[in-house]
C-alpha cells in the first residue's frame, strides 16, 4: 500500500472535508465511512478500494476507538501528513463541540428542543449505520473465491453479537484465523 | 490508588458520594490509556468496565447519562465520554489529559501496524488474516445498528416513520451516495422537526 503523492492544496482539501465530515458524523466516526470512501475511492482516487477497506480492517484489529480508523485512512492516502489532515479534521470541531455543548446540554436534557433533536437523528443515525456496514462488507462478499466465508464471518459476528455477551475481541481474532487459513 | 491527601492536593471532586475520583492528571491520562488499550473491536463495553465497576469513579446511571450526550453529539462517542469525564474531574485539562491518554499509544500502535502491514501484505497468510479481521468489523457495525434499532420501537416519532427515515438515509448512502452533510440537513432536519411537532401533541 504505497500512498499517493498528494499536492499541498489536496490535502488542505482532504482536512477541509474531513472538518466538515466531523460535525455531521451523527452515531460517531464510523458513520462518516460511507462519505470517506466516496470521497477518497470514488471521487479523487486517492486510493482504491481494497486499501479503504483493509485500513479500516487493521484499525479494528489495533486496540483504541474505532475513530484510528481515520487516522489508517490519511497514511494509506498522503503518509504521515495526510494522517495529520485527517484526524485533526475529523477531531477538532467535535472536540470543540463536546465541550461546549456538555455544559450546556446536560441541564437541558428534558427540554422539548433536545429530546426532538435525540428522536430525530436517532433514525438517522441507524439508516448510517447500516449504510457503513453494507459498504464496509461488500468488498469482502464480493471477493472471488473467499466471499463465501466472509459472508459466514458476517452472519457469525451478527449472531454472537445480539446473542451473547462475548467480548467483540474474540470475533476479531476467529475472523484472523479463518481468514489467515484462506476461507474468508 | 487510595493515597492520603494532603493539603493543597488537586484530585477531583467523587461525581457522587462513595465514589473514588482521579487523585491526579497522570492518573487520568493512564487509566484512559490502560482502558484503550483492552478495546479490541470497541472502547465503549470497556470503558463501563473500568470507569464503572473496577475504579468506580462514576455509577452506571452517569455512565449511561454521559453516553447518551456523547452519542448525540456528532464525532467517536468514547472519545466524547473521555472528554466529558475528564473535563469534570479537572476542567479543560482533564480533557485533554483523558482525550491524550486514551488516543495517544494507540494512534502510534495503529500506525505502526499500517507500516508492517505495507511490508507484509503480499503473504498470504497475513493478508487472508487482515481480510477475515475486516468481514468481522463489518459485522461489529450490523450488529450495532440492529441493536440500536430495536429503540425505534420507542421513538417519539411513531416506530413507521423511524423506519422509513432509517430506510431512506441507507438508501441515500449506501446506494446513492449523497454526501453525509446533505442527509445530515435534509432528512435529520426534516426528522427532528417532525418529532418537536409530535412532542407538542398532548
Amino acid at each position: 500500500m504505497s500512498h499517493a503523492t498528494l499536492t499541498g492544496a489536496e490535502l488542505l482539501g482532504m482536512f477541509g472535508h474531513f472538518l466538515v465530515l466531523s460535525l455531521f458524523s451523527v452515531g460517531g466516526a464510523i458513520s462518516a465511512a460511507p462519505d470517506m470512501h466516496r470521497t477518497l475511492v470514488l471521487d479523487h482516487h486517492w486510493m482504491d478500494d481494497t486499501t479503504f477497506t483493509t485500513s479500516i480492517a487493521l484499525a479494528q484489529a489495533a486496540p483504541g476507538p474505532n475513530v484510528l480508523f481515520v487516522a489508517v485512512l490519511g497514511w494509506n492516502a498522503a503518509g504521515p501528513m495526510g494522517a495529520l489532515a485527517t484526524m485533526t479534521g475529523i477531531l477538532l470541531p467535535s472536540t470543540v463541540l463536546t465541550l461546549y455543548v456538555t455544559r450546556w446540554g446536560s441541564a437541558r436534557r428534558e427540554t422539548r428542543g433536545v429530546r426532538a433533536f435525540t428522536s430525530g437523528l436517532t433514525p438517522v443515525t441507524i439508516g448510517l449505520l447500516f449504510a457503513t456496514g453494507w459498504v464496509l462488507a461488500l468488498p469482502y462478499v464480493r471477493e472471488p473465491g473467499h466471499g463465501g466465508g466472509a459472508f459466514g464471518l458476517i452472519v457469525v459476528t451478527l449472531l454472537v453479537m445480539l446473542r451473547t455477551r462475548l467480548s467483540p475481541m474474540w470475533l476479531v481474532g476467529l475472523g484472523a484465523l479463518i481468514g489467515a487459513l484462506g476461507w474468508a | 490508588m487510595s493515597e492520603a491527601r494532603g493539603p493543597g492536593h488537586r484530585g477531583a471532586t467523587p461525581l457522587a458520594p462513595g465514589l473514588a475520583a482521579p487523585a491526579a492528571l497522570s492518573e487520568l491520562f493512564l487509566a484512559f490509556t490502560v482502558l484503550a488499550l483492552q478495546g479490541f473491536g470497541g472502547v465503549l463495553p470497556v470503558a463501563q468496565r473500568e470507569l464503572v465497576e473496577k475504579r468506580r469513579w462514576m455509577t452506571r446511571d452517569q455512565f449511561v447519562e454521559m453516553l447518551a450526550v456523547s452519542q448525540v453529539l456528532p464525532g467517536p462517542n468514547v472519545v466524547n465520554l473521555a472528554l466529558m469525564f475528564g473535563d469534570r474531574c479537572f476542567g479543560w485539562r482533564g480533557a485533554v489529559a483523558a482525550f491524550g491518554g486514551m488516543m495517544a499509544l494507540p494512534t502510534l500502535i495503529v500506525l505502526g501496524l499500517t507500516l508492517l502491514y505495507a511490508e507484509y501484505s503480499r503473504i498470504p497468510v497475513v493478508a487472508g488474516a487482515l481480510r477475515g479481521m475486516g468481514a468481522v468489523a463489518a459485522g461489529l457495525v450490523l450488529s450495532t445498528a440492529v441493536k440500536l434499532a430495536s429503540t425505534l420501537r420507542t421513538n417519539r416519532m411513531g416506530a413507521p416513520l423511524g423506519a422509513a427515515f432509517a430506510l431512506a438515509t441507507f438508501v441515500a448512502i449506501a446506494w446513492l451516495h449523497v454526501p453525509l452533510a446533505w442527509i445530515v440537513l435534509g432528512l435529520g432536519t426534516l426528522a427532528m422537526a417532525i418529532a418537536w411537532q409530535r412532542l407538542g401533541a398532548p
